[in-house]
This record gives C-alpha cells, structure tokens and sequence, in this order.
C-alpha cells in the first residue's frame, strides 16, 4: 500500500535526510520525499498499519532534523 | 515582504537586528575594552542571529546527526571565536565580528534559499494551476457552489465564462470556446455545443454552458494531470541520486579534513622543533568546515529538473520524472508508429479516378451502399460525399466478407470492394497505382472507376522529423502494418530514414529490439506512438512518447512521456528542453564543485578566510538557483 503524506521542512538535504529515517522506520517499504513538492511517498509493508507506523516515521523524522513536520 | 512566510519574517527580522546591532558595535569599537566585555557585547548580535542554529545543533548531537549542516556551522563559528578570545588574550587583535558576520551571512543565505525555493515552487505551480477548487451545480433551478469532489457522475455543472471547467463531461446546453492552453500549450481555441466532450482543465472563454459529468472529480483529466506530474519529481535521475550521494560523502570527508588540519600540521611542527601556532590551524580548520555545507548543489539539481518538468508541462508536455528528463536528453533514434503521430490517424478519400460518372455521384453510390457499416473506410466515405445518406434508397445489402459489399442503391447495382470483389462478379477493374485503401466501384454491373482512401500525413510532420534532426537526432524509423507502398509514401514526404511495413504488433516489439541492440549504448531510443495497441513497445523502448494522449488512459498509464495533442513538433521541443535542463543542472554541479575545491585549496593554505568561505557558499547558492529557474522558461526553445 502507497500514500502520500505533506511534509515541511527547510532544506534539500534535511529532506534527504528525512528520506533516510523514514526508510528505516519498521513497517516501512519504501519511502521517497520530494523536497520541491514537500510530499513523502511512503509504501508499507505488508499488513503493516499506516497511522502506527506513520507516528514513528514522524518521530525518527524529528530525530534527524528537528525542524520538521509530517502532515499526518 | 507580504509574500513571506512566518518563519521567513522571523528570520528577516532578526538579520537585520543582528546587523544593526553589529553597526553600532563598529561604530562604538575604540571604546569596548577590555577583551570579554567586546566578547560579551558581540556574543548579543551572534546570538541573536545564530541562537537556532545552536540550539538545533544541540538537539542533534543527542540525536547522533553528527554531520548536520547547523552543527558544521556552530562548531566552525565557535571555534572562530575561541581562536579570537586566545588572540587578544595573548594581546593581537581580536575579531569577533568575524563569527557573527559568518553566521549573518550564513543566515542570510537560508532565507534567500527558502524564499527563492518558496517562489520556484509557486510559479512552477502556478504554471499547472488546472484545477478549480470549487464546482457550480444546479439542483432544481438553484446554482450552488461545492467541493468538485462531492460532485457524483452524471450530474448537471454549470461553468461560466472564464471559468475553468472541473470535471470531465458533456456539453447539454450552451455554445461557447474553450482554450486548452492550460492543458496542450495550444493556443489556437476550440469550438464547443451541446454533444461535445469537454475536459477539465479547459477555461471557458464566452458562454454559458451546462456540463453532465462523465467523471468523478478524481479521475478527471485535469486531477489526473496534476497527479502525474506531481508524482514526477519523485522519480529522481541519476544526477539527483549522485547529488545526494556526493552529499552523504562529501560532509564527512571534509570534517575529517578540517580535523586533520587543525591537528596534523601543528603536531608535525611542533615534533619538528618549530613554531606549531595551533590557532591559525584551527581557523583554517573552521574555514573548511563553513564550506563542507552541501545545501547549494544539493538544492539546486532537483530544482533544475522540477522547473524542468514544469516547464514542459506549460507546453503541453508531461514528463513522468525526472529520470525520463535525462533519458530524453540522450535520444539519437526516434521510432514513429505511423498511424496517428505521423499521419492523421483517420482515413480521408484522396481521389476518385476513372470514373465515368460524376465524382460526387459515385461517391453517393460508394456512401450509400456502405451506410450500414462503421468501418473507418465507410465513415470516411460518407465525409466526402458529404450530404445526409438517406438510407431509404438502400436495399439488398449483402456483405462479403474481406472482399467489400453489394446492394441497390435507387433502382441501380452498385458493388463496392476490393479488385477480388470485381473479379468474382466477372468485372474487368484498372488496378490503381496509388498507396492507399482502393475501393473498387461497379455500377450497373459495369466497372465505374476507383477512390482512394489514405491516411493523410500530418502537415507538420515534415517539419517535425528535419526539427528531430536539427535536435541531434540520428535516426528516424517508421514502424506500421500497412503496405510497402503506403508506408514508403509516407516516409519519403516525411523525409524519415528507414520504414519497415506490414508489421504486426508483436512485430513492432522486435523491431524496437534490433534496433536497441543495433544502436550504440549512449544514444538512447525513443518510440513514439498514439497509445493505442503499442503499450508493449512503449515500455520496451528507452523512453516510450505517446501522443495526442489528452482523454485516453491507456496512453498515459503506457507511457514515460506525454504528448498532450497530436502535434509531431512537440517530440523536438521535449528533447531540447530535456536537453537544456540537463545541460543547467550539469552546469550547476560543475560550478558549484568547482567553486568548492577552490575554497578548500584557498582556505587549507590559509589564503581563504572564513568571509570568503561563507560568502562563496551563499554567493554560488544564489547563482545555481538563479539558474536552475531558467529550465522553467521553454517557450521560445
């Protein structure tokens, strides 16, 4: 399953680091964040629950760059 | 100023609290004694300015971000300030101005970006501003304003003039013209009455018109439009993908560099008897830390290729990704299906000879016989007779099979088909020399001459194969099931290298094949088709290009690139401004690296201070920028 989250964040490679931590978060299969668009394009898991494992992303995103947010 | 954001404002004002702070420092310098109240006086504005920096720094450090750009610049500036405080304690001169003036400066060079990146974003936006926020509907005579996506299939939408039209229906009352600008780059505006299919995206320019929708909101031309492109740029090129490598390396290494600048030569030194003078080694060493932020190259790449994107699709050209940008900027062949990119795609009578009767009068006997069927010949046969078919007159209709058809037509035998159809019935026909569809007319049971139908060329597409040339394109093939005859005409007027004919569509694929395999590897292949029955090569080739793609989903699901009219010249003007953003971005690499290794070099032998270092990291930041907007600008390409 694919969805498509609204991000903030500063700068080109925060955003890449946003991609980073997102991409390790459990649950998570693939992640990509468009820092022109300020989109996150996260694939789960099989089974995996989005909200749970968005919450972590969110949180593992914070640990990274401080200054981010994920639109959940 | 009122385009700023909060944070932005924020931002301003505390750069410019900062540098009036600074200022009056300057102006008050003879005066500031001794060493730790100037420290504590300039520490205000450093604070001031920089205390986010710091604080993020902090938090990173407990996150283990080690190599974070806010980090790299609170170590270089308080380092810079350790080096000054060790200077005037031993009684030189003092710079504290330095530290602040570098993270002013650093500062300043994070809201241009912010503003620079906010207004790309914007105009990049506004640029595929198709979609209305709001529909109009009509419920019992009342118009009512609502949220497009809670309008249902086959209800009643009123647009009026100079609105754009949000969901995909059909015209039920009202005359007026669209422009499809906004969705094919065409300006040339089109005629709509009631029967017609209208797009969303469309603006209406004059009338009044009443829309039963055929679609949801979501699976509308103009939703689906932005969707795609919007999904692009997460399609990231290989420049993209080394960008942010290079970053994930080129930080690291450069601290490790920094580190060993301000510990190997004083050591050295001072193993070797002289002077170690550990602090001008340490201020090297933060001068290089001040240029090891990445942010500049690392923000202009995907900016070039999003302005990129954006502006093709201005044209009417939608590029799935960025990726396919790259590729499209290395096509050297280019594969035509025939039918629909190069001819019309509809078939139109293009002579009528050897007739002894009138050519209108057998072009009425050919319509009339062939009014009961919907073969694409018969349609055409019927738009060039061109008056109502009066279907009364017609009887006895008898259809052979592969051969054509015989009927009365107003007390007259009329046969209608094939030479083999005119042999059977023991008629001596003229085979004609044309390319083309042939039908043979019999009247009366004697031979009445011949029309040819054919699939005219585009009249632009002559053009468009010499502007492929003219865009370093090597190699133009044509691929199509028709005959020898008909595909040699057709590639000759376009003035097209090779053709290959009488193909079937598992043909097509291996065709693609040879040629992928006969081609050299840089150059890649491009196979341009309508969408229809050529999904398979389209995802075969290098980059698949479907045109006049605007209301089909198979095309634009098949495809990497998509041509929203039928135009032939747009398959040149999206390899140049392939070819232009390419050229910016790698521009852009080049220049800002090349800048970089300079200030390393400068700043490692002491040449370079840490102003120079901090205003070549801003001043490059805003070139590259600057630059990367000009992929946004493809009209005149």
């Amino acid at each position: 399953m694919k969805k498509t989250y609204k991000i903030d964040v500063d700068c080109a490679a925060c955003a890449e680091k946003m991609q980073e931590a997102a991409r390790r978060t459990p649950g998570v299969k693939d992640a990509v964040v468009t820092f022109m668009t300020l989109k996150m394009k996260v694939e789960f898991e099989e089974g995996a629950d989005p909200d749970a494992v968005m919450q972590a992303v969110r949180e593992n995103c914070r640990k990274v760059e401080s200054d981010c947010e994920v639109f959940l | 100023m009122k385009n700023l954001t909060e944070k932005q404002k924020n931002l301003l004002l505390r750069i410019l609290a900062a540098a009036a702070c600074v200022i009056v420092l300057r102006l008050l310098d003879a005066y500031l004694h001794p060493w730790y109240v100037r420290l504590a006086l300039y520490l205000v504005p450093y604070l001031i300015v920089g205390h986010d920096i710091l604080r993020k720094a902090y938090k990173g450090i407990r996150n283990g971000q080690v190599f974070d750009e806010n980090f790299l610049m609170t170590v270089a500036t308080l380092g810079a300030i350790g080096v000054s405080i060790h200077d005037s304690v031993k009684g030189g001169g003092d710079e504290y101005l330095e530290a602040v003036a570098v993270m002013l400066l650093y500062q300043v060079g994070e809201l241009f970006q912010s503003i620079a990146v906010g207004r790309s974003r914007r105009s990049i936006s506004d640029l595929m501003d198709i979609r209305p926020d709001t529909a109009t509907i009509e419920v019992d005579g009342e118009l009512t304003e609502v949220d497009p996506d809670d309008v249902e299939t086959g209800s009643c939408i009123v647009v009026r003039p100079g609105e754009k039209i949000p969901i995909d229906g059909v015209v039920i009352e009202g005359t007026s013209t669209l422009s499809t600008a906004a969705l094919t780059g065409e300006s040339l505006p089109r005629d709509v009455e009631p029967g017609s299919e209208v797009l969303s995206g469309c603006v209406n320019l004059s009338g009044l018109l009443k829309i039963r929708t055929t679609a949801e909101f979501e699976e509308s031309t103009a939703s689906k439009i932005l969707d795609l492109v919007e999904n692009a740029a997460s399609r990231k090129s290989r420049s993209e993908n080394f960008i942010s490598a290079f970053a994930r390396w080129y930080t690291p290494i450069v601290c490790a560099g920094a580190l060993a600048l301000a510990l190997l030569p004083p050591i050295i030194l001072a193993l070797t008897g002289k002077d170690p003078n550990a602090a001008s080694w340490i201020y090297r060493a933060c001068t290089f830390l001040v240029i090891s932020c990445p942010c500049a190259v690392v923000i202009s790449i995907p900016l070039t290729f999003f302005a990129g994107l954006g502006g093709a699709s201005s044209q009417g050209i939608l590029v799935k990704g960025s990726s396919f940008l790259e590729t499209l900027s290395k096509v050297r062949t280019v594969v035509f299906d025939k039918t629909g990119t190069i001819t019309q795609g509809s078939f139109t009578v293009t002579g009528v000879h050897h007739s002894p009767l009138a050519d209108e009068e057998l072009l009425g006997y050919a319509a009339h016989v062939e009014s009961f069927s919907s073969h694409p010949i018969s349609v055409s046969l019927r738009k060039a007779y061109g008056l109502p078919v009066d279907r009364e007159k017609v009887s006895e209709i008898k259809e052979i099979s592969g051969k054509g058809v015989t009927g009365k037509v107003d007390g007259h035998t009329v046969a209608a088909g094939n030479l083999e159809l005119m042999e059977s019935l023991g008629i001596s026909a003229k085979p004609c020399s044309h390319p083309g569809t042939i039908v043979y007319m019999a009247v009366d049971g004697a031979y009445a001459g011949h029309i040819v139908i054919a699939d005219e060329i585009k009249p632009a597409s002559k053009e468009a194969v010499a502007m492929l040339r003219s865009a370093g394109v090597k190699k133009t093939v044509m691929l199509t099931g028709d005959t020898e005859k008909a595909a040699a005409a057709v590639a000759q007027e376009a003035g097209i290298d090779e053709w290959h004919a009488q193909l079937l569509p598992g043909d097509k694929v291996d065709k693609v094949e040879a040629l992928l395999s006969a081609g050299d590897a840089a150059g890649k292949l491009a196979f341009v088709g309508d969408g229809i029955n050529d999904a398979p090569v389209l995802s075969r080739a290098d980059i698949g290009i479907a045109m006049g793609a605007l209301g089909s989903d198979a095309a634009i699901e098949a495809a990497d690139v998509v041509l929203m009219d039928d135009d032939p010249r747009k398959i040149a003007k999206a390899l140049r401004i392939a070819r232009r953003c390419l050229s910016i971005v790698h521009q852009n690499i080049t220049f800002a690296l090349a800048v970089k290794a300079v200030c390393l070099l400068l700043g490692a032998l002491g040449i370079a201070n840490m102003w120079l270092a901090v205003i070549s990291d801003v001043g490059v930041m805003i070139l590259c920028v600057l630059n990367a907007m000009r992929a946004l600008f493809v009209k005149n390409l």
